[in-house]
């Protein structure tokens, strides 16, 4: 266990190093950051000066070893436009990013799972063909226009939903703003809620029902109904359960990948994330920002995984975690 | 599976122990006997609906809950020459003058003024006018500020001509010019004063004093403001929404009665217009052309627009093409782009087909300039320049900076085809435009500018004077058009102080400029404001797109 962790924390450190490599490479080419802080009349000449102050025109490994070494001091520079430490830019959008991602996976696990089994047990049914129509048109429609179509629906023709913004938040542990505990703040999580895991929740019913059919072929399966099991115990103890191995390893990659959905949902939603941030300091090119945006993900996708690593071993005892000879 | 169960657990397990430390104090009390999870579920959805509704039930009448596409980006005026930032000004600062609608100065800190001599101009202001911060308001502020306007990036270009700003006695003024200036008054409107007791000093937090202007990081003045204006800054989560409260010892009492402004920077145009639509704002600007038509329709909303006066052009490279520096070409181009059909047919009668830099109103507007789309004429210049033939030549645009620029620049590009002109467009996101833009990377580039002057001659001294990288004249003139006639004008009208004789100027300037086809005029991008009709807000906006939001009454 000890040698896995170690192993991870490495292979984390290097994926780390080469996303801020690349994200440090291409920032060259998202404009220059001092034109977004000044007005048309400067001449170039100040901004030069103000580029120079900025340390913007020092060669390019020098700026990046500058960047690596504050960033093993914790500091990742300073957002231009905010006129802060990015860290402390990035950790008061995160939460809003999370709480997002927290609903929506909730929808989809909550959504696919009795969808999923329904369907691969009763593929004949009427209902079980809706899930699957459904399921095309989700895969099909892009998430803005779902958010679109969704706050055009909710909030402008039946006014039943908020339009935009996370509402009302409380404060906890001194720095985590949760619109989880109010009825304004839930409220405003609901369409987000539902734009984002549209795109995921149709994939999960079409994973789950399809692994669910092929374990329902398997020979163990049908040694428990030759047994005389109860179907409940058949379905949802022997064949869900090993269902579940390739489910939860798609899951936590896609964990990630909604991470980075939060983008387009956060943007049409005007969800003060990090998603919203993000297309916003590339519009600005805030460089320093942008990098760690990159980074910070990066980082979110390697801990997922290793989480999704280690919940696997434990779903299946049979796979045995690299380093646990 | 029963792991699994546990995992999932564990994540609810954590949100109700959530709810538990805020809710359970107060709980405790009515039932000390309360155990059972589900009642104790039940319980705190009921306390947390009741905390709900009583939270819902504060809102006030007079609060404007207003969304524009970006938010302030400092709380320091001088920081950045913007759009934003001088509509922030207007809301936390007063001007010692401000333009009225129909292009005069009206009074603000400055009661009234005259010119003593014709370097000097004379203010008197306002007695009795008190800071955020409590302190009063005199003639030295309004020295301090003149002095910080010179030493910021932005503005320092536009206040070259002041030389110092002198106290005469503590309510009046003298503003100093290197030399007979036309524009005082215009420029009086960008005076804020800012309190220079508040801002003098060293700052604690970074040791600095208080009146620096940092771009970039911390300041004192970024994170802090005292003004004269309306309202205050009582809460400000940059990017997210800023809370302005009204001032309670603002000197105009015979204004507007908004008490609070929440303003939400909405982005996204489709997101704004539905937060109008469903009612969770007030107001909102811009409104975008797609949407004009439904604002418009809807029962309970109002729709104000207006032409604009930022012009959008097309310069044509005489230094990299032989081809622009003919005059007979660039004409040819000017009579083959159907201006009038792109306004209607793209901007969806959202723009103003111009013919000239100067918007209605100006002092160079010459009314004689019209739109001249004419293909046959097009077509018989380029055969009299000898390019019956035509040629092919490259063009640059930006995607994101103006009303459908993409678009514009596309059709321009069919119209250049019917007089046998190839033109290779690219765009571009305007974060990377502007360096290829200084670069002169392609034969045609696209500008778009508004003056900061309320005044046509910034229109010649940055477009279309001769470029010069000492005085910094022409510093986006990437047309490379250079004709001494305009140069001398312009120069001329800078120092003319007679109303008249400067107009004269001005328009001439605008018919040699149509006649030499220096540049293509396209049209200048309307404005557009919606709110609720229950508020006079055709009163408040103006061309500048300063709404002065103190002055709005909602009934």
């Amino acid at each position: 266990m000890f040698a896995f962790t170690v192993r991870r924390v490495a292979q984390a450190i290097l994926v780390m190093l080469i996303i801020s490599f690349i994200g440090f490479s291409i920032k060259h080419n998202f404009g220059d950051p001092v034109r977004e802080l000044v007005g048309e009349r400067v001449t170039p000449q100040e901004r030069a000066e103000i580029r120079e102050k900025l340390g913007l025109n020092d060669p390019f490994l020098v700026q990046y070893g500058r960047f690596l070494q504050s960033a093993v001091h914790g500091d990742l520079g300073r957002s231009f436009f905010f006129k802060k430490p990015v860290t402390e830019v990035i950790l008061a959008k995160a939460p809003a990013t999370l709480e997002l991602v927290f609903c929506a996976s909730l929808i989809v696990i909550g959504l696919s799972i009795p969808m999923g089994i329904y369907s691969a047990i009763h593929p004949k049914r009427f209902f079980s063909r809706l899930i699957m129509g459904f399921s095309i048109v989700g895969v099909s429609v892009p998430v803005f226009l779902t958010a679109i179509l969704l706050i055009y629906i909710f909030s402008v023709e039946l006014g039943w939903l908020p339009s935009f913004g996370r509402g009302e938040t409380v404060r906890l542990f001194g720095f985590w703003d949760s619109g989880l505990l109010t009825r304004d703040g839930l409220l405003h999580l609901i369409m987000p809620s539902i734009a984002l895991s549209s795109i995921m929740l149709p994939l999960f019913i079409r994973l789950i029902r399809s692994e669910m059919m092929e374990v329902l072929e398997t020979e163990y399966v049908k040694f428990a109904w030759a047994k005389g099991l109860k179907p409940r115990r058949v379905w949802y103890v022997h064949a869900f359960k090993n269902t579940l191995l390739p489910v939860i390893t798609v899951g936590g990659v896609q964990l990630g990948i909604m991470v980075a959905f939060t983008i387009l949902t956060e943007t049409v939603f005007q969800w003060q994330g990090m998603g919203a941030m993000f297309i916003e300091s590339v519009s600005r090119a805030d460089t320093a920002l942008m990098v760690s945006y990159i980074v910070v993900v990066g980082f979110i996708f390697v801990v997922v995984n290793t989480m999704v690593d280690l919940i696997y071993g434990i779903v299946n005892p049979t796979v045995r975690i690299a380093g646990r000879k | 599976m029963g792991k699994v169960q546990a995992v999932l657990h564990l994540g609810t397990g954590i949100m109700a122990n959530g709810d538990n430390r805020w809710h359970l104090p107060c709980k405790k009390k009515n039932h000390p006997e309360g155990r059972g999870v589900k009642r104790l579920i039940v319980r705190m959805f009921f306390v947390l609906a009741v905390t709900m509704l009583a939270l819902g039930s504060t809102t006030q009448a007079a609060t404007l809950k207003l969304a524009m596409d970006a938010d302030p980006v400092s709380l320091d005026p001088h920081v950045q020459l913007s759009g934003g930032m001088l509509q922030y000004s207007h809301m936390v600062f007063d001007p010692l003058v401000r333009w009225t609608k129909d292009g005069k100065f009206e009074p603000r800190l400055a009661e009234k003024w005259e010119l003593v001599n014709p370097t000097t101009t004379r203010f008197y202001l306002r007695k009795g006018v008190k800071f955020h911060s409590g302190n009063d308001f005199t003639a030295e502020d309004v020295v301090f500020t003149l002095a910080r306007l010179k030493k910021s990036d932005d503005y320092k270009g536009l206040f070259e001509n002041f030389a110092e700003a002198k106290v005469v006695d503590p309510h009046t003024v003298d503003l100093i010019t290197k030399e007979p200036y036309g524009l005082v008054m215009a420029m009086g409107t960008y005076i804020f004063p800012m309190d220079k007791k508040f801002y003098t000093g060293a700052d604690e937090k970074n040791g600095k004093t208080k009146d620096l202007i940092i771009k970039t990081d911390y300041s004192f003045a970024n994170f802090n403001e005292s003004g004269t204006g309306p309202f205050t800054v009582a809460e400000r989560e940059q990017g997210v929404k800023t809370v302005f409260t009204r001032f309670a010892g603002y000197w105009d009492k015979n204004t507007g009665n908004v008490s609070e402004i929440i303003l939400t920077p909405i982005s996204e145009n489709p997101t704004r217009v539905a937060a109008l639509l469903s009612g969770d704002v007030d107001f909102i600007m811009p409104v975008p052309p797609t949407d004009l038509e439904r604002v418009e329709k809807t029962d309970g909303l109002q729709l104000v627009t207006m032409s604009g006066s930022r012009i959008i052009t097309f310069q044509l490279n005489q230094k990299r093409r032989e081809e622009f520096a003919n005059a007979k070409v660039r004409q040819a181009m000017a009579y083959a782009y159907n201006n009038v059909g792109v306004a209607d047919k793209i901007m969806k009668g959202f723009a103003t087909p111009a013919a000239q830099n100067s918007p209605q109103g100006y002092q160079g507007y010459n009314p004689d300039l019209q739109p001249r789309y004419d293909l046959d004429m097009a077509k018989k210049l380029m055969k009299e320049a000898g390019y019956e033939k035509g040629f092919e030549c490259t063009m640059i645009a930006p995607n994101n900076r103006y009303v459908n620029d993409e678009k514009i620049a596309q059709a321009f590009v069919n119209m250049m085809s019917k007089i046998g002109i190839k033109v290779n467009l690219k765009t571009m996101p305007k974060a990377q435009y502007w360096d290829q833009f200084d670069a002169q990377v392609a034969d045609i580039q696209m500008i778009g500018w508004h003056s900061d002057t309320e005044d046509s001659a910034n229109f010649f001294e940055y477009l279309y004077m001769c470029p010069n990288k000492e005085t910094g004249r022409g510093q986006y003139n990437s047309g490379n058009y250079c004709n001494q006639e305009v140069d001398d004008l312009t120069l001329a009208s800078n120092s003319e102080t007679d109303t008249a004789k400067r107009s004269a100027m001005l328009q001439k300037i605008e018919k040699i400029l149509f006649d030499d086809a220096a540049f293509i005029p396209l049209h200048w991008q309307n404005l557009s404001w919606a709110s609720k009709d229950n508020m006079n807000t055709e009163d408040i906006v103006n061309v500048m797109n300063f709404p002065y939001f103190g002055d709005l009454t909602i009934k």
